[in-house]
């Protein structure tokens, strides 16, 4: 029997959106998907050793992330995301980021960094079917039922992302691995956390954000919980066109969420060094500010604590509750 | 309608030629300096870069001398500038500047793009004027460019310290004081005239370095401290990767004009180190690095805003290029906290270390094989 191809994915980056279906089409092709255990701060650490200080927290936890995988798999599959939606660019680290990596890590198992570009048309995804599927399989057709078959599962995982899971939770039920169902609490208070995926859902670098504020009985929202229409409606809003996919989507949750009044706070978290952050962050804050939302502004590095974190959440939540409670007293109307 | 624009080095010469041709009211902010700055770190996002602090503090003094449009380029990703003006227009409005705003945004297929919103600018002036003000601007960024590279040359040869620096601020006035194409030719005659007379030794030796880097922090002299003039007063003869009338041959004449250099050639030598765009100039800067190593220059300087996005990937991939073709590269990391003195610290110890690099390459070559 011939032992199956081995390929790595990196826990971190757009993991958090396209790996249910990165799974289903490279082990539809026959190969084994090994996936990197959630970050812990070593990995972190030995991602810092490697990338230059000026880059942002992600990419240098994408570093770690890659060297785990080193030596354990035939393939790295890091594709150079260059564009996953029309006229729009994910963000220019995604761009360079294989050649970051081949650079500046030696001794690594050859990357498959096919270069996704979507930018003009949604038809190009296919020459990028066809070049990563080309390293498994010679057959078009055994790529193409592959490819299929993976773009079904994606869809059903943004579906249970709408109805309210959180990507690690949507995973579980596609995977068939969930122990219980997540049982959604009446809670008092409703959060909007308005992030980028791979900074929000890292539980290391987002230091167990989330799991924190629903200890302290919180709904979190996000904007993998709303669809692409309620998204692209509210970011329209904006002067120009959004042209970074991420950027778009937090600028267009954040404002329905900030116009829908569902919501009694809103967190965002940028991470440090993140260059559309430091734009899309600065249009947010001033539209929570326009309407009256508490808002909360949480730049994370390697070097933040995790005691500060908590404090400052405790303090935003009890602002929170408080402005909150005197607005039921008063009628309701903040 | 009292027109004003941000600084980017000699940008204003070129803009202000272009738009008083059109018979435009324009308003040049006071040059960028650390009052500029400190607005700009004031009221802009902490984590923005440091041209989009200066083109703030630019629009915040020039609001004190009565302006009330702004003229900004766009762009379309993936580097932040191409929102800048979105964002700095919404701080202006909270801050209770009204400020009317006219983006230029780069045209994507032809240059006809751009001159619809230029003629729109001018109150609606015939083609033919608005075509011959865009080109009155763009020669006058060609005299300008003249005038810096001759700077470059004369600054590490100059016999009396500082006397090129006082002829280029002088053939930079006598070229931005033309008003009209014929008036800019004498212009142009007479700044040559005006460098050329710059005593200097000929056979001094130099270094000679290279400089990378993003656009705006190359061009501005505030904004990378005088970089240049530091390394020319040094004994550096410098060439800078990006020229004001290359770039406007390359975005907006989509290099039209033929026999310059132009992006293509840089990004030609990227590959094997950076195979893709990464926006902004980050494969100009890997491939332009690549060129001056083959052109046998002695060492690069890299510059660069804090947080730039593309070039803090040409900055991952630089040392790369750097072992590779054993050439020395000092990265220069520019925010509003940066000294000059620490800079020319830094500067100094490259200068030397180049210096001994050199020295020592000439005494192997004049050892004779055998000997």
């Amino acid at each position: 029997m011939v032992m199956p191809v081995k390929v790595g994915i990196p826990r971190t980056l757009l993991y958090y959106y396209y790996y249910p279906m990165w799974r289903v089409f490279l082990s539809e092709l026959g190969a084994a998907v090994m996936l990197t255990a959630p970050s812990t701060k070593r990995v972190l650490d030995q991602g810092l050793k490697y990338a230059i200080d000026e880059i942002c927290l992600p990419i240098k936890l994408t570093f770690g992330h890659v060297l785990e995988l080193s030596g354990k798999v035939d393939y790295i599959f890091l594709p150079r995301l260059v564009s996953v939606a029309n006229r729009e660019y994910v963000c220019p680290k995604f761009m360079g980021l294989p050649d970051m990596v081949r650079h500046r890590l030696a001794g690594l198992p050859p990357l498959i960094d096919v270069a996704v570009n979507l930018r003009r048309s949604g038809m190009d995804i296919y020459p990028a079917v066809w070049a990563v599927g080309r390293f498994f399989s010679a057959s078009r057709i055994h790529i193409l039922k592959a490819y299929r078959r993976s773009v079904k599962i994606w869809e059903r995982y943004s579906r249970l992302l709408e109805r309210g899971l959180l990507p690690e939770d949507a995973m579980a039920v596609i995977e068939d691995r969930l122990e219980k169902v997540p049982l959604f609490l009446e809670n008092k208070v409703c959060v909007a956390l308005i992030g980028h995926p791979y900074n929000i859902y890292d539980s290391h670098i987002s230091m167990n954000l989330i799991q924190r504020l629903r200890q302290m009985r919180v709904t979190v929202v996000t904007a993998e919980n709303l669809s692409e229409k309620i998204i692209n409606r509210n970011a329209a809003r904006l002067p120009k066109r959004m042209y970074w996919t991420l950027g778009r989507r937090m600028i267009g949750a954040a404002f329905h969420y900030l116009a829908q009044n569902s919501i009694d706070g809103m967190i965002h978290v940028a991470a440090f060094g993140c260059g559309p952050d430091s734009m899309t962050g600065e249009l947010i804050e001033r539209q929570a500010r326009h309407c009256g939302v508490p808002f909360l502004n949480l730049v994370l590095d390697e070097h933040t604590g995790e005691a500060g974190v908590a404090t400052r959440l405790e303090a935003f939540l009890d602002m929170v509750r408080w402005r909150r409670d005197k607005g039921v007293a008063e009628g309701g109307s903040q | 309608m009292r027109v004003t624009f941000p600084h980017m080095g000699n940008l204003y010469i070129s803009v202000r030629a272009m738009l008083e041709y059109l018979k435009v009211d324009v308003v040049i902010p006071p040059a960028s300096s650390r009052h500029t700055l400190t607005l700009g770190a004031k009221y802009g996002p902490e984590f923005a870069c440091l041209p989009l602090k200066l083109n703030l503090g630019n629009f915040i003094e020039a609001h004190g001398l009565g302006a009330d449009t702004i003229i900004m380029a766009g762009g379309c990703g993936p580097c932040r500038f191409g929102y800048y003006a979105q964002v700095e227009h919404a701080i202006l409005q909270d801050l209770g500047y009204n400020f009317q705003l006219l983006i230029l945004e780069p045209p994507e297929r032809h240059i006809s793009e751009l001159l619809v919103k230029i003629r729109r600018i001018s109150g609606n002036q015939s083609w033919w004027q608005v075509g011959q003000a865009l080109r009155f601007g763009y020669l006058k960024a060609r005299a300008v460019d003249e005038v810096e590279a001759a700077a470059f040359k004369a600054r590490p040869r100059e016999t009396v310290p500082g006397s090129s620096d006082v002829a280029r601020r002088k053939a930079l006035n006598v070229i931005d004081r033309a008003t009209s194409f014929r008036n800019l030719a004498d212009a142009a005659d007479e700044a040559r005239t005006i460098m050329a007379n710059v005593a200097v030794e000929e056979g001094r030796p130099v270094v000679r370095v290279g400089i990378v880097g993003e656009i705006y922090t190359l061009l501005e002299p505030f904004a990378n401290l005088n970089l240049e003039v530091h390394l020319g007063r040094m004994g550096a003869e410098v060439d800078r990767a990006i020229y004001m009338s290359e770039w406007v041959n390359d975005h907006l004449f989509l290099g039209l004009l033929k026999g310059m250099r132009s992006r293509k050639e840089a990004c030609a030598a990227a590959p094997p180190y950076l195979r893709h765009t990464v926006g902004g100039h980050g494969q100009e800067t890997v491939g332009s690095a690549v060129n001056y190593a083959r052109a046998g220059y002695d060492g690069l300087v890299q510059v660069l805003p804090f947080t730039c996005m593309p070039e803090i990937i040409a900055e991952s991939i630089l040392p790369v290029v750097s072992a590779d073709f054993n050439l020395p590269v000092l990265t220069l990391v520019m925010d509003e906290h940066t000294g000059e003195a620490g800079m020319n610290t830094r500067l100094e110890a490259f200068i030397d270390l180049l210096w001994r690099r050199k020295k020592q390459r000439e005494l192997e070559s004049e050892r004779v094989p055998g000997y």
